[in-house]
C-alpha cells in the first residue's frame, strides 16, 4: 500500500493547552482509518490541521509525498483531500442536488462562470445527479436542505464531502445524533462508497461497536498523542489502551 | 420565472418606456430616482442576501462612480466617457478596499466598509480644489452620448436622458439576473450558507468575495454616474453614511431573499419618502420605523408577500 497522508513531528498549542504533542501517524491508500480516543484527546484538531483549517506550530504534514503543511484548504481539496464536519455543515438554503453541484462545479473549475446559466452545466448536473443516487436522495432532488430530516442531512454530508472525487477523506462523528436505523445506513453507505468509489476514508467515531466492525486499522489517541494503532484485535488486546481509555468492561 | 410573473414584468416595462408620453417632469425625475436606486440596492444585495457580507459603505463607491462622471463630464462632454469612467473608478476602488477588507467578517468588514465611506465623505469635503469642497461640482453637463462610429445622441432634455437611465438600468437589472442564477451566483449564496464548507468543497471563499464586493462596487458606481447629470450638482453627502443606508433600507424593505427585493424596495422607499415629507421633514424617522415593522413582521420584505404566492417558494432553478 502506497503511503496517501504522512504526519510527522506535529505539534499544535491553543494558549495553555497543547492539543497535538508530537503527532507520528501513516494513511496508507485503501486502508479504512479509524481514530478513537477521549474527548479532547486532539482528534478533531489532527484532522483541521490534516485538510487546512489550522496551521501546525511545528511539524509537517505530507499528501502523496507532496508537503502541504502551510497550502490553503481550497488547494488541498484540489490535491484530493476532504472532510465532513462533526458539527452538521451543509448549504442550508440551496437545493440538495445543488449542495454537490457546488463541489462538482469546483473540481470542474466551473465556479467563476458568471453568465451562463446553470442548466447549461449538463455534466455536473448529471454527476449531482449520479452522486443523489449513490446517497438515496434523488427524491429530495429540488428540496431546500435544511428542510431534510437531519438522518438525510447527514447522509447529505458524506455526498459533499464526496463529491470532489477525493483519495482521502476525513469523517468527523459522521453519525453523531443519529438513531439506531439511521447510524446503519450511514455506516453502511461509508463502507458502500469506499468500495465503489476507492477512497480511503479515515472516521473518527464514538461507537466502539461501529468502530470495531467498520475499521481495517485502529489509532488511538490520547492527550494529544498517538496511544497505540493497529488492527481491531490488536488494540483489544493492548493493555495500555484498556487502562487509560476503553475501560476493561468494555472490550470484556 | 412563473408566466403570470413574466407577463407582469412585460406589461412593466412598456409603461416604463411609454412613461414620457404618460406623466409630466416630476414623476419622470422620480422614476429615474428609483431605477438609480434600484441599480444601488441589487449591487448591495448580491454581497448582502447572495454573498452574506454587510457593507455601511457602498455611499463611497457610489459617490467615486458619481464624482468621476462629474469631472469628465466637466472636461470632455460625452456621457458615455463619463458613465465608463465613473464606473471604472468605483470598480477600481471596490476592488481595492475589498483586498484589504474581504478577509474579514461579521462585524470587522460592516466598520472597514463604514470608515472608507466617511474617508470618501472627508475627501469630498476637503479636498477643495479637486472635489469643489461643502459646494460640490456644479454645472454638470448632461453631454451628448458619443461612440464614435456607432451613436451620437442629445440629451438636451430630460426625457432624452431618462431613456438612458432606462436602458442602462434595465441592462444591469438584466445581467445581475443571469449572474444570480449563474454557477458563480450559486458560489457565492454557498459561501453564504457555509464559508467553510465551502472553502472544503473547493472554493477560494476570500477571491469569491473579493469578486462580488468588487461587483457590489460597480454597481454603486453605474448608480452613482447615472446620478450626477440628473441632478447637475453633486455635494460630500452623497458619500455619507446616511446615503449608505438608502440600498440596506430599500433592500430590508422589500426583502433581501427575492431577487426583485431591492427593486420593489427601492420604489417603496421613494414613494414612502415623497409621502411622508409632506407631513414632517423627519421623513427618515418614520421610514425607519417602517422598515422595523417589516422585518420584525415579514422577515421576507414587502416583494415576499406581494409575490410569495407566484413565486411560492423559489421554484428550482435547475431542471
Amino acid at each position: 500500500m502506497s503511503d496517501l497522508l504522512t504526519v510527522s513531528g506535529l505539534r499544535k498549542r491553543f494558549g495553555e493547552f497543547t492539543a497535538i504533542n508530537g503527532v507520528e501517524l501513516t494513511l496508507p491508500a485503501g486502508r479504512l482509518t479509524a481514530i478513537i480516543g477521549p474527548n479532547g484527546a486532539g482528534k478533531t484538531t489532527l484532522i483541521n490541521l490534516a485538510t487546512g483549517a489550522l496551521t501546525p506550530d511545528t511539524g509537517t504534514i505530507r499528501f502523496k509525498g507532496e508537503a502541504i503543511t502551510h497550502l490553503a484548504t481550497h488547494d488541498r481539496v484540489r490535491k484530493g483531500l476532504s472532510r465532513s464536519f462533526q458539527i452538521m455543515n451543509i448549504f442550508t438554503r440551496l437545493t440538495v442536488l445543488e449542495n454537490v453541484l457546488l463541489p462538482v462545479l469546483a473540481r470542474r473549475g466551473r465556479t467563476r462562470v458568471p453568465f451562463s446559466r446553470l442548466e447549461g452545466e449538463g455534466e455536473a448536473v448529471a454527476e449531482g445527479e449520479r452522486i443523489l443516487r449513490e446517497i438515496g436522495l434523488q427524491e429530495h432532488r429540488d428540496a431546500p436542505a435544511g428542510a431534510l430530516s437531519h438522518g438525510d442531512q447527514r447522509l447529505l454530508e458524506l455526498g459533499i464531502a464526496v463529491a470532489p472525487e477525493p483519495e482521502l477523506c476525513f469523517l468527523d462523528e459522521p453519525s453523531s445524533g443519529l438513531t439506531p436505523v439511521e447510524r446503519a445506513t450511514v455506516l453502511e453507505l461509508v463502507r458502500r462508497l469506499a468500495r465503489e468509489r476507492q477512497t480511503t476514508f479515515v472516521i473518527v467515531e464514538h461507537d466502539m461497536d461501529v468502530v470495531f466492525s467498520l475499521a481495517d486499522w485502529i489509532v488511538v489517541m490520547n492527550r494529544g498523542q498517538v496511544l497505540a494503532e493497529g488492527t481491531a484485535s490488536q488494540i483489544r488486546e493492548n493493555r495500555q489502551v484498556r487502562e487509560v481509555y476503553l475501560g476493561e468492561e468494555v472490550l470484556a | 420565472m412563473p408566466r403570470r410573473l413574466a407577463a407582469l414584468l412585460m406589461v412593466l416595462v412598456l409603461v416604463l418606456f411609454a412613461l414620457p408620453w404618460l406623466a409630466g417632469r416630476y414623476p419622470l425625475y422620480l422614476a429615474m430616482r428609483i431605477l438609480i436606486l434600484s441599480v444601488f440596492s441589487l449591487g448591495f444585495n448580491l454581497l448582502f442576501g447572495y454573498t452574506g457580507l454587510l457593507s455601511f459603505g457602498q455611499a463611497g463607491f457610489y459617490a467615486v462612480g458619481a464624482y468621476g462622471c462629474a469631472k469628465i463630464l466637466l472636461a470632455v462632454p460625452n456621457l458615455f466617457l463619463g458613465l465608463l469612467g465613473g464606473v471604472l473608478a468605483a470598480g477600481i476602488a471596490a476592488l481595492l478596499l475589498g483586498i484589504l477588507s474581504v478577509r474579514h467578517t461579521r462585524i470587522y468588514i460592516k466598520m472597514l466598509t463604514l470608515a472608507f465611506g466617511m474617508m470618501i465623505f472627508s475627501i469630498a469635503l476637503k479636498w477643495r480644489d479637486f472635489t469643489g469642497g461643502d459646494d460640490g461640482l456644479v454645472g454638470i453637463p448632461r453631454a451628448p452620448l458619443e461612440i464614435p462610429g456607432l451613436v451620437s445622441l442629445s440629451l438636451a432634455t430630460m426625457e432624452r436622458y431618462y431613456y438612458v437611465v432606462l436602458v442602462v438600468a434595465l441592462l444591469a437589472i438584466g445581467a445581475m439576473y443571469r449572474l444570480v442564477r449563474s454557477p458563480l451566483g450559486l458560489t457565492l449564496q454557498a459561501i453564504r450558507d457555509s464559508e467553510s464548507r465551502a472553502e472544503f468543497a473547493g472554493v477560494p471563499v476570500q477571491r469569491y468575495r473579493l469578486v462580488s464586493f468588487t461587483i457590489a462596487g460597480l454597481y454603486a458606481g453605474v448608480a452613482g454616474a447615472l446620478l450626477a447629470p440628473l441632478e447637475a450638482t453633486i455635494t460630500p453627502p452623497e458619500a455619507h453614511w446616511s446615503t449608505s443606508a438608502e440600498p440596506v433600507l430599500a433592500t430590508l424593505l422589500g426583502g433581501a431573499h427575492i431577487f426583485g427585493g431591492p427593486i420593489v424596495g427601492a420604489f417603496l422607499f421613494f414613494m414612502i419618502k415623497d409621502v411622508i415629507v409632506r407631513f414632517t421633514q423627519y421623513w427618515l424617522i418614520w421610514l425607519g420605523a417602517i422598515v422595523v415593522a417589516l422585518v420584525l413582521g415579514f422577515r421576507g420584505g414587502v416583494a415576499s408577500i406581494l409575490f410569495g404566492r407566484l413565486l411560492a417558494r423559489r421554484a428550482a432553478r435547475v431542471r
